[in-house]
């Protein structure tokens, strides 16, 4: 059943992006850019953590769960070192996606050739 | 095109007469079939995410929440070496949003920047490149997360005092 629910959900936020970019008239750019700022918004007002419950990987996998994560590292060193955590925090929880991306980019562009 | 002036048609034409001229000529956007394609792709993304958070949960001993972050780091690299090998800028083109909102657009954002512009060095064209498209992603995420980590650490601040 976590299987479906993921599918589904995470179907779904893909068709808000592509209505996003069919119907709004947005670029790819404009579309993850406010999608990441959403994810924001949605953990602030502490609606994102029951989501991730519920949807699993539908929730974490799109990039909407970035901004959760982002908002989420803030407020865990926040909750230490007040307004000071908000900056130290940041990039805590998303590391591993950043760091993956970057690392994983640079190998890639020595191995292969652009195509096309 | 004044080639393909047709008959019934007055030169100049006003704004809303070239409008009306130039949309017979624009590709349609099948939105009804695009947005089928966005959800079956990202759909099976996320599905895919959903197996591998499960395989780090039930062979590796992570629990729910930490497997998020080893399941996201694997579905970058699956990502990034489709990237390499073309592939998944053919699912981009086919899919749409579809591969571009899950991580793996992300990734791929990033992986083709850096393959694309190696031959203008690995200093200036794959280090100065590689956020070109991904960089605004991370602008836009950090400073909403600073604003309204802010925000509410203030909020906490007032609340308690």
């Amino acid at each position: 059943m976590e299987y479906v629910i993921a599918f589904v959900v995470g179907g779904l936020i893909c068709v808000v992006g592509q209505l996003l970019l069919d119907v709004g008239k947005f670029t790819p750019a404009h579309v993850m850019s406010t999608l990441v700022v959403v994810g924001v918004i949605l953990d602030f007002f502490g609606v994102y953590d029951p989501f991730i419950d519920f949807a699993g990987a539908g929730a974490t996998v799109p990039i909407v769960s970035f901004g959760h994560s982002l908002y989420h590292g803030a407020m865990q060193e926040a909750s230490q070192d007040g307004l000071i955590g908000v900056i130290t925090g940041i990039f805590e929880v998303t590391s591993a996606g950043i760091s993956a991306a970057i690392v994983f980019g640079f190998f890639a562009s020595l191995v292969f050739r652009p195509k096309g | 095109m004044a080639t393909k002036t047709k008959k019934g048609i007055q030169f100049p034409l006003s704004k809303a007469e070239y409008k009306e001229q130039a949309s017979k000529y624009r590709p349609k956007r099948n939105v009804l079939q695009n947005t089928f394609r966005a959800f079956w792709v990202g759909g099976t993304i996320c599905l895919l995410g959903q197996i591998i958070t499960n395989i780090y949960i039930n062979f590796f001993g992570f629990s729910e929440q930490d497997a998020g972050n080893p399941t996201v780091a694997t579905l970058i690299l699956i990502s990034v070496i489709l990237t390499g090998l073309g592939v998944y800028d053919n699912i981009g083109q086919y899919a749409g949003a579809g591969s571009a909102v899950p991580v793996t657009g992300f990734a791929n954002s990033i992986a083709s920047a850096a393959i694309e512009h190696r031959s203008e060095g690995y200093v200036l064209g794959v280090g100065g490149n590689m956020f070109k498209l991904a960089g605004s992603v991370i602008v836009f995420g950090t400073v909403a997360a600073f604003v309204f980590g802010a925000l509410r650490t203030i909020l906490n601040m007032l609340w308690a005092g």
